[in-house]
């Protein structure tokens, strides 16, 4: 349901810093809309994003309503040695995605 | 007054807030726009999150376009001069609104493995304002830039009635 994508080179030098891209499909309801019945949409959005490389984490953040559906996130880590990249996104009503994707350092 | 002709307390209040409008002019619409944060709310939610430190300008360099057709999605871009090294790196990366009904538009935390002080988002904007980006580093500093966003359709607006 929750479709996401990660943009990662699949193989980098070592030491190389690589740009990583993600997005993933989320309405970012802010719960400052109202129905036309008048009545509110309640907030549900995902408030926390947190990536981790070999299981130490080097990229996280705290979203708030402001910021687009669909949230997309670009950032940078040096490729220090081959293994997993894990993403982690949560949010209201528990909502809770993870992804990972692997990376070859030579 | 009752049966299936009640036009309830929602509508009740629209058709007054309308009356007012009417009555008072342009001043009027920010009786039934959505709660808007204002400057200050603005830099007390800057100091909730940064404490009493100063902030500096410079180093950061926040990247948005000038004018926005629609405020649902705004490219936002910041970078850092850092050489992010273990001793110097940026910390933290917080980005401030004025005008949204909240004031926080995210939080970013990175560190020397990052590389590169450097990210990119989008964001949803409610209203012509300025943003801030503040950069937190590793010595305990602050540096912020800010940048002005004319925006002509706003985040929100076209789902309220």
């Amino acid at each position: 349901m929750a479709r996401a994508l990660i943009n990662i080179p699949a193989k980098a030098r070592r030491g190389e810093i690589i740009t990583i891209k993600t997005l993933i499909s989320h309405a970012m309801e802010t719960g400052y809309r109202y129905t036309t019945t008048g009545t509110r949409i309640p907030r549900d959005i995902i408030h926390s994003f947190v990536v981790t490389y070999n299981g130490e984490e080097i990229f996280s953040a705290e979203l708030f309503p402001a910021i687009s559906a669909n949230p997309f996130l670009t950032f940078h880590t040096i490729a220090t040695e081959s293994g997993k990249i894990e993403f982690t996104w949560t949010g209201d009503n528990g909502y809770s995605v993870t992804e990972q994707a692997m990376i070859k350092v030579e | 007054m009752n049966g299936h002709n009640n036009p309830g307390a929602t509508r009740r209040e629209v058709l007054k807030a309308a009356a007012t409008m009417a009555a008072a002019g342009s001043v009027a619409i920010l009786t039934i726009s959505p709660s808007q944060a204002t400057p200050a709310e603005m830099k007390a939610a800057l100091r909730q999150v940064i404490g009493e430190a100063k902030i500096k300008r410079g180093k950061v360099k926040l990247d948005v376009p000038p004018l926005v057709e629609n405020g649902n999605t705004v490219a936002l871009s910041v970078a850092v001069e850092s050489p992010m090294t273990p001793s110097d790196h940026v910390k933290a990366i917080h980005i401030f609104n004025e005008k949204n009904p909240q004031p926080n538009i995210i939080s970013i935390r990175l560190g020397p493995r990052a590389g590169r002080a450097s990210v990119a988002t989008r964001i949803r904007l409610a209203d012509t304002q300025q943003i801030v980006a503040i950069a937190e580093m590793s010595d305990g500093s602050f540096w912020s830039d800010t940048a002005d966003v004319i925006v002509t359709i706003a985040a929100c607006l076209e789902d309220l009635q």
